[in-house]
């Protein structure tokens, strides 16, 4: 095992021009010159996305509010849900992927660069796509301009007697395209797992993450197909005149549902996963102890792989399917928080007993355990389909899915993004700015996502401009709108500290967490051949080896 | 790290949010549109609590969400106890150095918190089960009141059967239904997807075009009963409300032999009806006897209402005239256009519509 000696920072850029610079980034096939592109375009969006949920949730501060138009809300909550899913969600989990699994399996790069390459840029492609539709659409009754059928796009509403004019074409076609990038990355990943490993890596010797992203990747490779298909079928129905969503002539509103689903629930997973791989990296290292129970991890991911694959009707839970589906959907749903809750508990087996540092990795990684609970039993809930009749399309699933999505998966991001700054940059990310940012977006976060589980239960349906004044909901609603004032001031310290630490933060050195795994053992940033020498590993802790030579891993492999 | 005051806030909404609702933010009459701001105070006051139900469904429903609320809570308590715990007893301390003991794994432990959450998942899908058996029939019960529901982009037709065999009662947004009695729904669509959810009567389901799907429920205590459309169906989504008013049995047929009336024909008011048909109205209206159109509600007994606009503003001579004049102002984007009448038009129309009881 041979760690690489210093380099400096890609020494020929200083001297280049601008445009020669830019020309570098356009035309690169370094993974981790594209899953920096990834990350810093998805954090573009999550702004963009972030601004979106803003206003609605100005709008939604006060009973009856007038800030803006039905149409402009409809188009707000459109986009921000596709936003949020595809051009935040979806890219930068993959690349900040992208940038580390090769590190971590000990390659050189992905197995197939260009592919990789291509990926961002259908990716990019996407997104410029769907937020053209802006200027270049007409949406319902011609009274708007992006999209605004929803994220999930629910047929008939889809159909061009009720969506004229073209911006739900512009979100077919944007998120197909993004679609398409994101099965090449989702290959790309795949292959590289299994292929690309250095000498000694077996495959129970992966760092977690890198088990996370098989889960991940081939969910990515069974889910989006699907949607593509039920968006090509979409695009006929709208284009050609055919029928298969058209209820007026004979069509199937539900069969919509079930494709759209069959992908939706998987994504979740996606969205999750990865997170759940930045976490059991994460945690070990902030608690100084090896994962707990590292094989009962790969079962359950693997678990929650298989069955994820079967829960997707929990979503439909109202459209009046058979009581033996509703019973079938109901179990596999409470199935999934079985292995769900194992990694709950082996991450908090590996704390128990550490010597925990609180970074700004690790206060995320806390924070999430504890909202992830939450956001899991809110979801048990769910599962008990005549909950659900009440429950399902209200605020109550909004608070929900944000508990997950936006504890686990954002806050997964976060901790990820302070975690590996140094190593993409050579510098530290402040780290009292680091712990600001974590409390005004811990409290922000609660603050504006608690108080939707009442509204729902008070009553308040998704996707509505507008609540009636005097049924309870004015203060709920007021709450949750200030929430989202912290969570703006929070985003703002994080630009802020990111543009700072770029130029003055502390050089960080190869390891600066004393961590792990490969990608610790070559240069902050590394070089792009990433290892001057293909490293030899015996243990998932490869550099945990080198400093502890009394008592290395591979002592205790398969005492478990 | 401190997540007590989250517990602490988790406990206090909860609290208020199942034995308060009606309470926050009684009187503050916010309104859709400044033309007939006094008409729209309080007619939306409601409570739509799902923990406060009145009708047979919702009470299991109502059960099986306290039973799986407790359990989720204990676990909850559980768990974030732990994290706590962790968070304080095992931060490194300033004297600690080196690394801890590495513990890899223990097999009974993980056992057991894979066998554990299996049962307790166990127990909540049988008990799931047992309440989908309860709730969800498959043919209408004994003695119920069957109703056609039919959803239209953005308000409610209710068919019924009439007084007499093979009559059909036909009105929309307002269900007037006999205490007592169990009510199943046919949910129907004309158009897009919608879902029929009054929380206090029964769970939601969706109203699916090309597809009937059924809903009952069987209120026990008299009263209004507010919810509104809960999948998302367009523009007015948000104000596609409903109002389900459960009256006596003895109200509900003096209600069900008024509706099955002719419409009223009152010469005095000739000059606003020879309106009503010389303009689009009738086109999208219908009024016995008088229009046949059906793409609107029917008006035939529109004053025996308490709401215009699937409830967006209650229903009096201001609000009729103010809806007439311009839909627009009070529900954006809805599909009845203004008509442009001038004053004495609109006078006109509004007195002949005020006739029709």
């Amino acid at each position: 095992m041979t760690t690489a000696h210093h380099h400096p920072i890609v020494p020929a850029e200083v001297s280049q021009t601008l445009g020669a610079r830019l020309h570098g980034w356009a035309v690169t096939v370094d993974h981790k010159r594209l899953g920096i592109l990834y990350v810093c375009f998805g954090l573009v969006f999550f702004v963009i996305g972030g601004i979106e949920a803003a206003m609605m949730r100005a709008q939604l501060a006060q009973a009856a509010g007038k800030i803006v138009d039905p149409a402009t809300f409809n188009q707000l909550f459109t986009m921000h849900g596709t936003t949020m899913v595809f051009l935040v969600g979806m890219p930068v989990l993959l690349g900040m992927a992208n940038y580390l699994i090769p590190l971590m399996v000990g390659a050189r790069d992905m197995a197939f660069p260009r592919l990789n390459a291509f990926g961002l840029w259908l990716f990019l492609f996407g997104a410029a796509l769907l937020y053209y539709s802006y200027i270049g659409a007409q949406g319902l009754y011609g009274t708007s301009a992006a999209p605004d059928v929803g994220w999930f796009a629910y047929a008939p509403l889809t159909n061009k007697t009720f969506s004229p004019g073209n911006s739900t074409d512009y979100w077919i076609l944007g998120i197909m395209v993004s679609g398409f990038g994101s099965i090449t990355t989702a290959i790309n990943l795949l292959v590289t797992i299994l292929v690309m490993r250095c000498p000694g890596m077996t495959l129970m010797r992966l760092p977690l993450m890198a088990w996370m992203m098989i889960v991940v990747s081939v969910l990515v490779i069974i889910a989006i197909p699907v949607l593509t298909g039920a968006q090509i079928m979409l695009l006929l129905d709208r284009s050609l005149g055919m029928h298969f969503f058209d209820t007026q002539n004979g069509g199937s509103s539900v069969l919509w549902q079930h494709l759209f689903w069959f992908f939706g629930h998987p994504e979740v997973y996606i969205l999750v996963l990865p997170a759940f791989g930045f976490f059991s990296e994460i945690i070990p290292v902030f608690s100084r102890k090896v994962i707990f129970g590292y094989p009962l991890m790969v079962a359950a991911t693997v678990s929650i792989g298989f069955i994820s694959l079967s829960v997707w009707a929990h979503h439909m839970f109202a459209i009046g399917m058979s009581p033996a589906l509703n019973s079938f959907f109901a179990a596999s749903t409470l199935l999934i928080a079985v292995p769900t809750g194992i990694k709950i508990f082996n991450w908090m087996g590996t704390m128990v007993g550490g010597r925990i540092i609180f970074a700004t990795p690790m206060l995320f990684a806390t924070a999430f355990l504890g909202i992830f609970t939450f956001g899991g039993l809110t979801g048990v809930m769910l599962a008990l389909v005549p909950v659900t009749w009440q429950l399902s399309d209200s605020y109550f699933v909004v608070g929900h899915f944000h508990y997950v999505l936006f504890g686990g998966t954002v806050f997964g991001i976060f901790s990820a993004f302070f975690y590996w700054f140094p190593k993409a940059t050579g510098r530290m990310l402040c780290e009292r700015l680091g712990t600001w940012f974590f409390w005004l977006l811990f409290a922000g976060f609660n603050l504006t996502f608690f108080p939707m589980h009442i509204s729902g239960i008070l009553g308040m349906p998704r996707r509505i401009y507008m609540y009636q004044p005097d049924r309870g909901l004015e203060l709920w609603n007021m709450l949750s709108s200030l929430g989202v004032v912290l969570q703006g001031v929070a985003v703002a310290l994080f630009i802020w500290n990111v543009i700072r630490s770029l130029r003055k933060g502390k050089i960080a050195g190869n390891d600066p967490w004393d961590a792990w795994t490969l990608e610790w053992a070559t240069t902050s940033p590394p070089p792009e051949w990433n290892f001057d020498q293909v490293p030899t590993v015996g243990s998932a802790r490869p550099l945990w080896d080198i400093k502890n030579p009394t008592d290395p891993d591979s002592n205790h492999e398969g005492s478990i | 790290m401190r997540f007590s005051w989250f517990l602490f806030i988790l406990a206090g909404c909860w609290c208020f949010a199942t034995t308060s609702a009606s309470a926050v933010g009684e009187g503050t009459a916010v309104v859709c549109a400044p033309t007939v701001q006094d008409a729209t105070a309080n007619i939306n006051a409601g409570d739509l609590n799902m923990f406060n139900p009145v009708s047979v469904p919702a009470y299991e429903i109502r059960e099986l969400a306290w039973l799986v609320f407790a359990v989720s809570a204990a676990i909850f308590v559980v768990v974030e106890g732990v994290l706590i715990w962790s968070i304080v007893r095992f931060r490194k301390r300033a004297h600690e150095t080196g690394e801890p003991v590495q513990v890899f794994g223990s097999n009974p432990v993980e056992l057991a918190w894979t066998i554990i959450p299996c049962i307790i998942v166990f127990v909540l899908g049988l008990a799931t089960l047992r309440t989908i058996r309860e709730v969800q029939l498959e043919s209408p019960p004994a003695g119920a009141l069957e109703v056609d529901v039919i959803g239209h982009q953005w308000w409610w037709e209710y068919r019924m059967p009439g007084t007499v065999a093979d009559s059909t009662l036909v009105t929309a947004n307002e269900l007037i239904v006999p205490v007592g009695r169990p009510v199943w729904l046919n949910l129907q669509s004309a158009d897009v997807i919608h879902s029929w959810w009054v929380p206090r009567l029964a769970g939601k389901t969706d109203v699916i075009p090309n597809h009937v799907n059924h809903l009952w429920f069987q209120a026990e205590t008299v009263g209004t009963y507010l919810g509104q459309c809960a999948e998302y169906c367009g523009n007015q989504h948000a104000n596609m409300l409903l109002r389900v008013r459960v009256v006596t049995t003895e109200e509900f047929d003096a209600w069900r032999t008024a509706q099955m009336q002719p419409a009223v024909v009152d010469e005095s008011v000739a000059e606003g009806r020879a309106c009503f048909l010389q303009f689009a109205c009738m086109n999208c209206h219908t009024i016995d006897g008088i229009s046949s159109g059906s793409f609107g509600p029917n008006l035939t007994h529109l004053m025996s209402r308490e709401t215009i606009g699937a409830g967006v503003v209650p229903l009096n001579p201001t609000t009729l005239r103010a809806w007439i004049d311009d839909p627009q102002n009070l529900k954006v984007g809805c599909n009845m256009p203004s008509l442009k009448l001038d004053a004495a038009q609109l006078d006109s129309v509004v007195a002949y519509l005020l006739t029709l009881k």
